[in-house]
């Protein structure tokens, strides 16, 4: 326990917190999402963030041949570059998210068979990704090259700014933006909200229900993939595992916020990501994953519906 | 497709007393000689290529086949997804190491202390999160799974990283011997708990928590709305299903010798889920089957070894999409309609 940590780092504390947040704010929209539409938790969501964070380091290292020596970019080259690898780790998130769906739900939801089965071929999906990425790599950590270097833009009194950190929170926040006005304003995402309310009654209104429900996960996938991108500027590492905790951790965002609901998710990851920044100073990292579960089980305990389950009940997706 | 269980059950019908009994006593004394059945020169192709025959059967074999009958309450019967089902074996195997290393308590005497123990964990993760929806439960277990073996390494008293050694190996009953040696010892030990667990779940089955099990797996509201109590049952057969984990995680530590964190990962949570999915959930004799299946097959076919956990991911998604019910499905509904209709009749 220490405490004093809070006091003397509070700023640095706050501020990866919040980047952390706008992490997990990305990742719990492929949660949330897709359990608004399916009522089904997405349990390959941490799988496809790690096929993201392998997208991001394969196009950096193999397509752009940079690693670790290579010099930081500048300029146009750094936007490029960074704009490649965002759009390939978005991509290739996306598209997992969607052969997921079609492999994992989609037959059974054909069959009509009950959750459970549901559940279970999820899982196995999940595994099969994540044991396939293990094989391949041979269990070794691969490491992001450095693009952007790593400097602080922003003095203010006891307030510094890295450039990353900016980066992730503005990136960040302007996708969320996008997707909840997408999900409000266009045709589509008016599909989504209807499925989300009653699957039968819009598909008496002639919704095509499996269009909906693969762009659902097309775009939780996407901002999943972001959310990848964006770790990996920020932490620079990766492994066959690494969507394991990060995953539960965007889950218990969710869930915190309020599964199903896109501002709460939002609020959700915003909170657990300062939370677990906070506690890892005070505890101690390595009980990081434990504050999380027992933040996770209360949350479960004395408020199921989320923080924010009720009151914003119009941004539903 | 055929159904090999609804075959096996009529002919079981149709057999009068003696000639069960002298089934079930072939059964028992062909498997109780499990251990020997691999000296011979005829039953060669048994034997596994890396550890030795008698050792695979205690572990993985009868391990899994103990631990995905218990998991089987738990998801078959009552339809509750637990994924963290290894914390349960941890808790066991870690109670059984402390006690038996730090306490002049044996490896009997633990054994209520460790199911204990794994039943109360049960119970204070099943009630904050059996109230809600099965998905909420599933990554709760997920969680606490992974918590488990956290809180295990980064606790001095169950040793860290580096686990605890020297766990000590159970006193002798009736003349057989428990050793690193004698596998044969601990593999009939096993094989007691497993027709134990047989014995109870079948008694459970067509009882008042069986039925409550039966009906909240297939409809929770009507479940309810029927007077079912279905948070109580839920409790109890996910507490049942902690004890029996406990117990494999007892047997396990004193068996090895040796617990450390490695051994608890999420992966042996798939695997005994594997075993639950791929033999039929909720029918005792698929769970054996499938768990006898995915035990051994890696042990015996090396090169499935590395890329073992691919293989049972591919079969939960397999199985679920072409065959739901397992290799050996529950009973057919239709066939308790028909019962129902005779009773009626009569």
């Amino acid at each position: 326990m220490n405490f004093s940590v809070v006091v003397s780092q509070f700023w640095p504390l706050l501020i990866n917190g919040l980047a952390l947040g706008f992490i997990y704010v990305l990742i719990s929209l492929g949660y949330t999402m897709v359990y608004g539409v399916l009522r089904l938790i997405n349990f390959a969501n941490s799988e496809i963030f790690m096929v993201g964070t392998f997208a991001t380091v394969i196009v950096s290292r193999n397509f752009f041949g940079f690693n670790q020596n290579t010099d930081p970019l500048h300029g146009f080259k750094l936007i490029y570059t960074l704009g490649a690898c965002l759009l390939a780790s978005m991509l290739m998130s996306g598209v997992t998210a969607v052969l997921v769906e079609i492999v994992a739900y989609r037959r059974l939801r054909a069959k009509g068979t009950n959750r459970l089965a549901s559940l279970i071929s999820a899982i196995g999906v999940s595994i099969i990704l994540q044991e396939g990425v293990r094989i391949l790599t041979n269990s070794i950590p691969y490491s992001n090259p450095r693009l952007l270097k790593k400097v602080y833009v922003v003095h203010a009194g006891p307030i510094e700014l890295r450039n990353d950190t900016i980066l992730v929170i503005v990136f960040a926040a302007i996708l969320f933006f996008l997707v909840d006005r997408f999900v409000s304003k266009t045709l589509l995402g008016k599909a989504i909200r209807a499925v989300s309310m009653s699957e039968e009654t819009s598909k008496l209104m002639g919704i095509n229900l499996n269009r909906v429900i693969s762009a659902t996960f097309l775009i939780g996938g996407m901002m999943t993939g972001a959310a990848a991108f964006l770790y990996e500027t920020v932490y620079e590492n990766t492994k066959y595992n690494v969507g394991f905790s990060i995953g539960l951790a965007a889950f218990t965002a969710a869930v915190l916020g309020g599964i199903g609901n896109l501002r709460g998710a939002f609020y959700g990851g915003l909170a657990l990501g300062l939370l677990e920044e906070f506690a890892a100073a005070i505890l101690g990292t390595q009980w990081k994953a434990v504050t999380v579960f027992l933040v996770l089980v209360l949350v479960l305990l004395f408020k199921p519906n989320g923080l924010f389950g009720e009151a914003v009940q119009q941004t539903r997706v | 497709m055929i159904n090999l269980r609804d075959f096996g059950a009529e002919k079981w019908e149709k057999w009068n007393r003696p000639k069960r009994t002298t089934f079930v006593v072939i059964l028992l004394a062909l498997v109780t000689l499990l251990p020997f059945a691999g000296d011979y020169s005829f039953s060669n192709f048994l034997n596994t290529p890396i550890s030795s025959y008698q050792a695979v059967l205690v572990y993985p074999v009868g391990m899994f086949v103990l631990m995905a009958l218990g998991l089987n309450i738990v998801v078959g019967k009552s339809g509750l997804l637990d994924l963290g089902y290894v914390a349960f074996f941890a808790i066991g195997a870690y109670t059984a190491a402390i006690l038996g290393t730090k306490t002049h308590l044996n490896i009997w005497e633990i054994l209520p202390i460790g199911m204990g123990l794994a039943m109360l964990s049960g119970v204070l993760l099943g009630l904050p999160t059996l109230r809600l929806r099965g998905d909420y439960l599933a990554i709760v277990t997920l969680g606490f799974g992974e918590i488990v073996r956290i809180v295990a390494v980064n606790n001095r008293s169950t040793g860290g990283p580096n686990g605890i050694a020297n766990v000590p190996n159970p006193p002798s009953v009736l003349g057989v011997r428990f050793a690193l040696d004698n596998m044969q010892g601990f593999f009939w030990i096993i094989l007691v708990m497993i027709l134990l667990v047989i014995w109870m779940v079948r008694r459970l089955s067509v009882r008042r928590p069986g039925r409550a099990w039966e009906a909240i797996r297939q409809d929770e509201d009507v479940a309810m709305l029927m007077g079912v109590p279905t948070l109580r049952y839920k409790i109890w057969a996910f507490s049942i299903g902690a004890a029996i984990g406990g117990a494999a995680g007892v047997i396990f530590a004193s068996k090895s010798m040796y617990v450390a964190p490695d051994m608890f990962t999420f992966n042996v949570s798939v695997l005994i889920l594997s075993c639950v999915v791929f033999g039929g959930m909720g029918n005792i004799w698929g769970v054996i089957l499938g768990g006898t299946i995915l035990a051994y097959l890696p042990e015996r076919i090396r090169f499935i070894s590395n890329a073992r956990q691919l293989v049972f991911g591919l079969a939960l998604v397999i199985i679920m999409n072409v065959r739901p019910d397992g290799l050996l499905p529950r009973k057919k509904r239709e066939k308790i309609h028909k019962a129902g209709e005779e009773a009626t009749n009569v």
